[in-house]
């Protein structure tokens, strides 16, 4: 790649260029002064670009060039589920009778758009073991935050007001204690042994009659199953409290394992991940979350329901915890979602956690010698390592995460989680062939060989980028958030 | 042989290979961690796999069911607008470098992504006449519930009550209720007056504990507020002023920030984002610099790298909840680039004078349509300055009045006895660029044979 400033948008406009017409205007016109009072009228225009058609894709063109996605490339981003989306989502997603819907038409114009929602709350209750699903949340941090408030409802209801925590492990997505913490809760924290699981002894010392619950992503952000979450469900509700579910990492179990039989009350999935809606450069998302029967009444406002053979909302819902999103959820990644299950099918879906995780197992196996790996039993569909050994060569973790970038691979998430000294989490996705991992394998095992034999050579990487990298400490201290004429 | 799905690469060789290296005997052995008494014994209980072809059938049936609103005249706004969208906007979006990227987390090979919200946010920012905005939230209605915690948060928590108009989107409101109980805010309705927020009984609810005043512009009747009053009001106790604005408006409506407002949000759904029965859509919160470290969602900033080049990084992450944890300022973790996306593309293709021409477009179209009503006999129910959105009195059941509206093959406005028995009659009418004069005629005339 060429390295060359890009000019911003704003830097290609001229006075009087247009990209797009309008309709002609075939009403009577009539100023706007007339209409309104004066100081309702704008009168400093924004300053927004003037380019031709040509100019405007040539620029966005330009910029997709400069950005790695899935077709791009591997993408092992640990937690994220990098998986391939699949074309046929975004023909099925565009189809005019799909796509071309406003939520406030009757439901009687839309019963198709109806059934492929409740449809798809069905095989996300079967896929989780869950009682009954909403669609409304619209991203996983969105149906945290959503759970965490049926949870909070739920005890309300009971009367119990002084169940204030909520226990997060000190591994756990940062989502977690920060939707824990805008849903009123106080987030304590649960520490994680030697294993890579949670400290049962810890567990127990902190569950008590303030437990509001305990939310818990299984397989954990370690990548390692939480084998005592039968007995962890059992102190959890003994003390009184609820499970709740991170479904950020079920492409490991599904068709193998529930939610819903390993004992939790509520969860949320991240369609964007496990279900293949696109990722879109961080969104749009979309989170349904599924819950047990006893929290059936305190879902969001409205619910889809089937009466008579027709779908409809739901408003009557007096126990809700009331309305969290307008209209009714990220529909077009709703759409994308079921496209995806109903290529699948429950075999499909099957064979997804059992191709991901033995990727994962397969990239752990092969680079056991070359790094340091905390947790050597088997990974799910992720897995965790360290560069300790490099780091006492000088060489750390985002090092070689920017000398990966110089292979064409994106590098796996570094610093996640937390409790892991120079943390690469690696995630392969089933959706790679055996030969992309080879290929990652083996730059990983050449950088580790070049750490120590040249480590200038990582220390100075990535060479092979459109730029180098950037001072971060600059763009915090003197922050320029928004274009400036010069 | 059974069919590789194709998704799926590994072959059975493939799979025995890969076994061998790690040492397993087979895959059931990599899930030999899970006890036993939680393993699923039964197949999944969903439907079949469909082949590309039978899925694209069972998909297009669905679709058949439903009633596009492009195959009519569609009158339904009310946060939702029926709006060109230039064929460059998907054209950018299907380029797979944008829509299989996930968050910037590498900016060396996200410079194009970091790039275009950096744009958007120079963008929103100079509509609204803020000094800054973000790389975008899920929607405009949980944008405004989150500038309502920020304003609270704003005001270290001493202060606790929120106001909100009742002109405000009824599902916004709603939404904000939902809000604001986590951390046990009140929110009390600012009642309204002909349709606009009444100043004199905001003023009267008005003390030291209100943190926010949240109102929305052009509101949910379409009539515009009188900021100026709104803002002096709020000054008055301290308090934020925090404005929900449809982006297409401020083409030619004085934006917010030059009536000094705090936080400016909205949906930019009305540029080059599909109706989608109501999501994704895209959110912006733009505000002032003072407020920088308090904004939640994800900033994207200038800085240079090694060489000296210009380029874009995430910035001002201390405030997010990768880092601070159940000390970040809200838990939003990613936002809607690629709505945002689309609304950028669709701003730059109308450009500073196609935004203004179209916004103008809106007014005028409106205009005559609301004029057209009043000729034929109808009432206005509000009679304040509007942008594209009135309501009138169709003077009988709004429900009927569009039932008879499908028949003639349009789609009519929104029948507001949805939200309040009492306006069973009221019928909030949208009128966009895309709506002609024959098409406006045409529903003037249904409405008065259905009256």
């Amino acid at each position: 790649m060429k390295k060359k400033d890009q000019a911003l948008i704003f830097e290609l406009s001229r006075e009087g260029r247009r990209g797009a017409s309008l309709p002609e205007n075939d009403v009577p016109e009539v100023d706007v002064e007339d209409l309104w009072p004066d100081d309702y009228v704008r009168t400093k225009e924004p300053e927004l670009p003037e380019v031709s058609e040509l100019q405007l894709v040539r620029h966005y063109t330009a910029l997709s060039k400069r950005n790695f996605g899935v077709d791009s490339g591997f993408y092992p981003l640990g937690s994220c589920t990098m998986k391939y989306n699949p074309k046929i989502n975004e023909v099925i997603a565009r189809m005019p009778g799909l796509a071309h819907l406003h939520p406030y038409q009757p439901e009687s114009q839309v019963q198709g758009a109806l059934q492929l929602m409740h449809e798809l709350q069905e095989s996300l209750a079967a896929i989780t073991g869950m009682k009954e699903v909403t669609l409304q949340s619209a991203a996983g941090a969105h149906g945290e935050w959503s759970g965490l408030m049926i949870i909070r409802s739920f005890h309300e209801s009971n009367g119990d007001y002084n169940r204030t925590k909520v226990i997060v492990p000190d591994s756990a997505h940062g989502t977690n204690p920060a939707s824990a913490s805008v849903a009123g809760f106080d987030p304590v924290t649960v520490k994680t042994d030697e294993r890579g699981l949670v400290d049962m002894d810890h567990l127990r010392e902190v569950t008590g009659e303030d437990t509001a619950a305990l939310m818990l992503t299984n397989p954990n952000t370690l990548g390692l199953f939480e084998e005592d979450i039968v007995e962890m469900a059992e102190i959890v509700h003994s003390a009184g409290g609820k499970l709740y579910y991170d479904g950020a990492n079920s492409n490991a179990i599904l068709g193998k394992a529930t939610a819903g039989d390993m004992g939790f009350d509520v969860i949320h999935l991240n369609l964007h991940k496990t279900f293949t809606g696109p990722h879109g450069g961080g969104g749009p998302g979309s989170g349904p979350v599924g819950v047990k029967a006893e929290l059936v009444p305190f879902l969001p406002r409205p619910l889809l329901v089937k009466e008579d053979g027709q779908y409809k909302w739901d408003y009557d819902r007096p126990s809700s915890i009331g309305r969290i999103k307008p209209f009714y959820g990220n529909y077009g990644i709703n759409v994308r979602a079921y496209a995806y299950i109903r290529s699948m099918g429950p075999e499909g879906l099957h064979q997804v956690s059992e191709d991901a995780v033995l990727n994962a197992n397969y990239l752990r196996k092969r680079l056991e010698r070359y790094y340091d790996i905390p947790y050597p039993q088997y990974c799910k569909h992720e897995f965790v390592l360290s560069a300790k050994r490099q780091k006492k060569l000088g060489v750390r973790a985002l090092d070689i995460a920017k000398r990966l970038l110089d292979y064409g691979i994106h590098p796996p998430t570094i610093y996640f989680p937390l409790n892991v000294e120079e943390c690469m989490m690696i995630e392969p996705t089933e959706t790679e062939a055996k030969e992309t991992l080879d290929e990652f394998a083996d730059a990983m095992i050449t950088i580790a060989k070049e750490a120590e034999e040249d480590p200038n050579l990582v220390l100075e990487a990535p060479y092979e980028t459109v730029i180098s990298r950037l001072d971060e400490t600059k763009a915090a201290r003197k922050p320029v958030l928004t274009y400036q004429e010069q | 042989m059974k069919q590789n799905h194709r998704y799926l690469p590994m072959t059975e060789n493939d799979r025995w290979e890969m076994l061998e290296t790690v040492g397993a005997s087979d895959v059931s052995e990599l899930f030999s961690d899970l006890p036993e008494s939680v393993r699923s014994r039964s197949k999944l209980n969903i439907r079949e796999a469909l082949s590309e072809e039978a899925l694209v059938e069972y998909f297009q049936s669905l679709a058949a069911k439903n009633e596009a609103v492009k195959d009519y005249p569609s009158f339904l706004g009310a946060g939702v607008y029926d709006h060109h969208i230039p064929s460059t906007v998907d054209a950018v979006l299907s380029r797979s470098e944008f829509y299989t990227a996930y968050t910037p987390y590498q900016p060396e090979v996200s410079q194009g992504e970091l790039q275009a919200i950096f744009e958007f946010q120079s963008m929103i920012a100079t509509l609204t006449g803020m000094e800054m905005a973000n790389s975008s939230m899920y929607d405009g209605h949980t944008a405004l519930a989150e500038g309502a915690l920020m304003a609270a948060t704003q005001k270290r928590m001493k202060k606790q009550t929120i106001l909100i108009s009742e002109t405000v989107h009824p599902e916004a409101r709603d939404v904000v209720q939902t809000f604001v109980n986590g951390p046990k805010l009140s929110l009390n309705t600012i009642p309204s007056n002909a349709g606009k927020t009444d100043v004199k009984a905001l003023k009267d609810m008005l003390n030291e504990d209100v943190a926010g005043v949240l109102v929305q512009y052009p509101n949910f009747y379409g009539t515009i507020e009188d900021l100026k009053a709104l803002r002096e009001a709020a000054d008055a106790v301290g308090a934020l002023l925090i404005v929900k604005s449809n982006p297409l408006a401020l083409g030619v409506l004085t934006p917010p920030g030059e009536f000094g407002a705090d936080i400016v949000v909205g949906d930019t759904q009305p540029f080059g984002i599909m109706g989608q029965y109501g999501g994704p859509h895209c959110g912006y919160f733009a505000t002032k610099k003072t407020f920088m470290r308090k904004v939640p969602g994800r900033l994207v900033g200038e800085t240079v790298d090694e060489e000296g080049q210009r380029g874009y990084v995430m910035t001002l992450q201390a405030r997010e909840q990768h880092i601070r944890r159940d000390k970040a300022t809200s838990n939003i973790c990613s936002n809607q680039a690629l709505n945002a996306l689309a609304s950028s593309v669709a701003m730059s293709a109308f450009g500073k004078r196609g935004i203004k021409d179209m916004a103008l477009q809106n007014v005028q179209k409106a205009h005559y349509a609301k004029t057209s009503l009043q000729d034929a006999g109808f009432r206005l129910v509000y009679d304040g300055p509007h942008f594209n959105e009135f309501v009138v009195d169709v003077g009988a059941s709004a429900t009927d009045a569009n039932q008879s509206l499908f028949a003639e093959g349009m789609i009519g406005g929104l029948d507001l006895g949805r939200f309040n028995g009492e306006q069973d009659h009221h019928m909030l009418v949208c009128v966009t660029e895309l709506r002609t004069k024959a098409e406006i005629d045409r529903f003037v005339e249904a409405l008065n044979v259905a009256k």
